[in-house]
């Protein structure tokens, strides 16, 4: 029976990595720029949300808060492109990469600097409810983690294939210089893509916050998150959330019938194992240059 | 500005592109072998620190600066050679002059493994899997606990040369000048590297892998043969670190090292040896300065020493952030600027040295 | 035995066929152009002979020899050059680095050599730096030798990446458009370079071109293509009153006075 609870708790976990997973390949899509501060925006949104609704801070509602910090983080990802990356256009990934990863250490500092290194709970109306069924115990912070994700998922889905704003942020990304030809304003565009997902990241901050504890380091989930939109194929949506999926479920198993100590190397071996075997991703999108 | 009338191909071969190059070179050098005789013991100390950490950024400033591959994960491979260059020396009792050639080796022969399947990779799949590589390693000391010491960590032994002993706080300015004449070998072999086709061939890998193929370059061979150099000279840097240090564990060479090692390459001046040299001093400058300045910001508001955690790493990040946004070229880049401007004075234009997009241009299309 | 044999070779990108069971042999010695509007497949063939692609049928033969075995990287030192038709050049190195790179299929030391700098290194540096310096005399590049790739002009760049192929040299040069968005002036070197490394070098030319009066000016024979397919071969004065060459390029009008158009 407990197998029942390894599998939700792992989705729960693999919901977060993937939502993580999320941001950075809406960025890297549409920019070509790698966010390696995505855990760090994950951990500084669920900050945000905590400072405004818990009692210890400022107490304030519960859904004030969530929106409060959804805009914080969208206007905050604006900003960074609009002021940061924008000057990187053009410039070597290697250098956005390093610049992201500085980016992330700042971050860290700023939060631990306002919210102190402790590990600390998000006061949401989700956190610490069990569903009991008999024997079985399942917590409904993880059930709801896995649903806000899927309607999450939806209404991305919704927006990609529906909206104007969607649909030209998907033109932009497939063909900058084409898009732009079509009047498509790609730099505000790419500024968005930045808002969205520092917005995704916020509600994965959320969920993970709700669900266990939050400290500045969180942020270092962001490589694990990593891992998973790699192996879902970097560059494909539903490959980061199944990417997602498939570490947030190797883990439970992993610590259960590994010894101690092998558990946490499985994500990156996965990761390992896939960069040899299939280079690109489960759902692999690749183009090789024209000469 | 000089110029140079070049007689013989000898002139483009040659170390130095002037006698007057030369002289300054050697002057730089006298002064840094004479440098204990002029400061004291712990600057001496800090001084061994930045040629340390300086011939470890000139290993990952082959593969990055050089070569155009990025690596997440090159403490990795400082693990591998401190780790190796003490069991070399404890398990099997070899002298450190041997110990420690082959801690380098073993950390090239372990690049070289990671590079095998991964350098059919680039850009951001790269990056990834050293990372992955970086974190991975720190679970592989534990669980390698029986030889590597575990989360107990590793007691590495003075080094031992013909008798003589070397020892951070014994006699640490033997210990200098044994870093001084390793970190020389290294300066040498890199700028061989540079002025022969080995180096040719990274920087073509670098500028555009498509041409590369047309004329002749094996890409992938020369992706491995990038990460071995690299790794060998990283991995070397690493074995004098676990010397310098003393005691290391698992997190000796966690993440924030890989980290540090492209902040000391970026910030110096990416693809120059000067860079590593450059960087790998303000690494070391950057702590004191921190703690000075905490110091008097305390006894200024009288509320006695504040430590603020995670204060350092901000500003590594913040230093990290400001040199890539304006000085992409670092501190080389400024050095070179600085120079020019008095050399042409008052013809200096401030476009000179402006930088074509460089290194790597798209990534998804290669 | 013709220098180079493409006997109906096929490549196909998903549904769209860009060569479509095309044979032609280059003769040792001649200047032989593609010529064909955009997508005609001209550039497919370079690349399926440099061996970036590999062609779904038929066969590809270099001095008798299958090269469909050999990787991109092997293909110059079976004495295969080529240039590309948007530069790449190595930007962050200088144009003799760019022409040294050329010499690389005549490495014969090793890296570890390299490290430790051997006399034999530095010899054999002299000796390619000779090598390149012909080029460099040949080509009128002197004034660049130690110039960064970034900071050149495009006519320069076009220039080098012509020096860096000949660099190499080989038995067959593939010319992917060498005088596109050049000068006039720039375009006649080209067709006396050209000339040259036919008459003086004895390199076999295969190349890519749209403009006309350069290809009527060097070629031996010319190949015209569209859609993947075949249209007619011979000399240049034959393939520009060909019907179907004609009708290729200007619908089935009548032809106004050259093929400029192309």
């Amino acid at each position: 029976m407990d197998i029942l609870q390894l599998i939700v708790s792992g989705l729960a976990n693999g919901c977060v990595y993937g939502l993580i997973a999320l941001g950075f390949v809406l960025i890297y899509k549409a920019t070509e720029a790698v966010n390696f501060a995505q855990g760090d925006f994950m951990m500084l949104g669920a900050f945000i949300t905590l400072g405004f609704t818990n009692e210890h801070y400022l107490g304030l509602p519960f859904w004030l808060s969530v929106c409060l910090a959804i805009a914080i983080m969208g206007m905050l990802g604006y900003l960074l492109d609009l002021i940061v990356l924008r000057r990187m256009f053009g410039q070597s990934q290697v250098a956005v990469v390093i610049l992201t990863i500085a980016l992330g250490f700042v971050i860290r500092f700023i939060a631990g600097a306002i919210w102190g290194h402790e590990p600390q709970s998000l006061e949401s109306p989700i956190a610490g409810v069990e569903l009991r069924f008999g024997g079985l115990a399942l917590g409904m912070d993880e059930i709801w983690v896995i649903i806000i994700t899927v309607l999450l998922t939806l209404l991305l889905y919704f927006f990609f294939a529906r909206t104007k704003l969607g649909v030209a942020m998907q033109a932009s990304s497939q063909n900058q210089l084409a898009a732009y030809y079509m009047g498509i304003p790609v730099k505000r565009i790419h500024s968005m893509i930045w808002a969205l997902s520092g917005i995704v990241a916020t509600i994965a901050g959320i969920l993970f916050a709700s669900k266990g504890s939050i400290d500045p380091t969180a942020g270092l989930l962001g490589i694990k998150a990593f891992a998973a939109a790699v192996i879902g194929g970097f560059g494909s949506l539903p490959g980061a959330l199944l990417g997602g999926l498939i570490v947030g479920l190797v883990e439970p198993f992993a610590a259960r019938y590994m010894p101690a100590g092998y558990s946490q190397i499985f994500p990156y071996l996965i990761l390992i194992i896939m960069l040899i075997v299939r280079p690109h991703g489960i759902l692999s999108q690749i183009q090789t240059k024209k000469v | 500005m000089r110029i140079v009338f070049k007689t013989s191909y000898d002139a483009d071969i040659r170390l130095f592109k002037h006698n007057a190059q030369a002289f300054w070179y050697l002057l730089l050098f006298t002064v840094a072998i004479l440098l204990p005789f002029l400061v004291n013991d712990f600057l001496i100390g800090e001084a061994t620190l930045v040629l340390i950490w300086a011939i470890c950024g000139m290993g990952l400033m082959m593969l990055v600066g050089q070569t155009g591959q990025a690596s997440l994960g090159h403490a990795a491979f400082m693990a591998v050679g401190a780790y190796s260059n003490v069991i070399y020396q404890i398990n099997f009792n070899m002298p450190f002059l041997l110990s420690f050639p082959l801690s380098g080796l073993t950390a090239g022969v372990a690049g070289a493994l990671v590079a095998l399947p991964t350098t059919r990779l680039h850009g951001i799949y790269l990056a990834i899997a050293t990372l992955a590589i970086s974190v991975l390693t720190e679970d592989i000391i534990i669980i390698l606990e029986p030889i590597t010491g575990g989360i107990a960590g590793i007691f590495a032994p003075d080094i031992q040369i013909f008798g003589y002993t070397f020892n951070r706080y014994g006699n640490p300015v033997e210990l200098y000048w044994l870093v001084l004449a390793i970190t020389f070998v290294v300066v040498y072999a890199y700028r061989n590297i540079l002025r022969s086709p080995t180096g040719r061939a990274f920087a073509a890998v670098r500028d555009s892998e498509v041409s590369a193929k047309a004329m002749g370059v094996n890409v992938a061979r020369t992706k491995m043969v990038a990460f071995a150099i690299s790794c060998t000279i990283t991995g070397l840097g690493g074995a004098l670190m676990g010397h310098f240090a003393t005691v290391f564990t698992n997190e000796t060479f966690n993440l924030i090292i890989s980290i540090t090692l492209l902040l000391i390459i970026v910030v110096g001046g990416l693809g120059t040896i000067h860079g590593a040299f450059f960087g790998s001093i303000v690494f070391v400058m950057l702590p004191l300065l921190i703690s000075v300045t905490r110091d008097a910001v305390g006894s200024l508001t009288g509320s006695g020493s504040i430590t603020i955690p995670g204060l350092e790493s901000g500003i590594f990040g913040a230093i990290l952030i400001g040199f890539i946004l304006f000085e992409p070229m670092g501190l080389y880049g400024r050095w070179l600027k600085i120079r020019t401007y008095f050399e042409l004075f008052p013809f200096y234009r401030k476009d000179m040295f402006r930088r074509q997009k460089s290194y790597l241009k798209t990534e998804r299309t290669r | 035995m013709s220098l180079l044999e493409l006997t109906n070779v096929t490549l196909r990108f998903g549904g769209l066929v860009a060569v479509n069971d095309v044979s032609f042999n280059v003769e040792e010695g001649e200047v032989f152009a593609l010529v064909g509007p955009n997508g005609a497949g001209k550039s497919t063939i370079f690349n399926m002979i440099s061996r970036f692609y590999t062609p779904a049928e038929g066969e590809i033969k270099f001095e008798g020899k299958s090269i469909l075995n050999w990787e991109p990287h092997e293909i110059p030192s079976q004495g295969i050059a080529r240039t590309f038709q948007n530069i790449e050049l190595f930007e962050q190195a200088s144009v003799l680095q760019n022409l040294l790179v050329g010499r690389h299929t005549h490495r014969r030391s090793n890296f570890l050599a390299d490290m430790v700098f051997t006399p034999f290194v530095r010899n054999e540096e002299r000796v390619h730096r000779e090598a390149v310096e012909h080029v460099i005399d040949f080509l009128d590049l002197q004034a660049y030798r130690d110039k960064m790739i970034a900071g050149l002009p495009y006519g320069v760049r076009k220039v080098v990446e012509m020096g860096r192929a000949l660099a190499i040299k080989p038995k067959l040069l593939l010319l992917d458009e060498p005088a596109s968005g050049l000068s006039v002036e720039e375009t006649q070197d080209v067709a006396f370079w050209i000339e040259d490394i036919k008459k003086v070098m004895g390199i076999t030319v295969l190349m890519v071109e749209h403009d006309m009066h350069l290809v009527g000016a060097v070629s031996d024979r010319v190949m015209a293509l569209a859609d993947g397919r075949m249209l007619a071969i011979g000399t240049p004065q034959e393939v520009q009153n060909d019907p179907a060459v004609i009708e290729a390029y200007l619908g089935s009008d009548d032809m106004s006075e050259d093929g400029e158009a192309a």
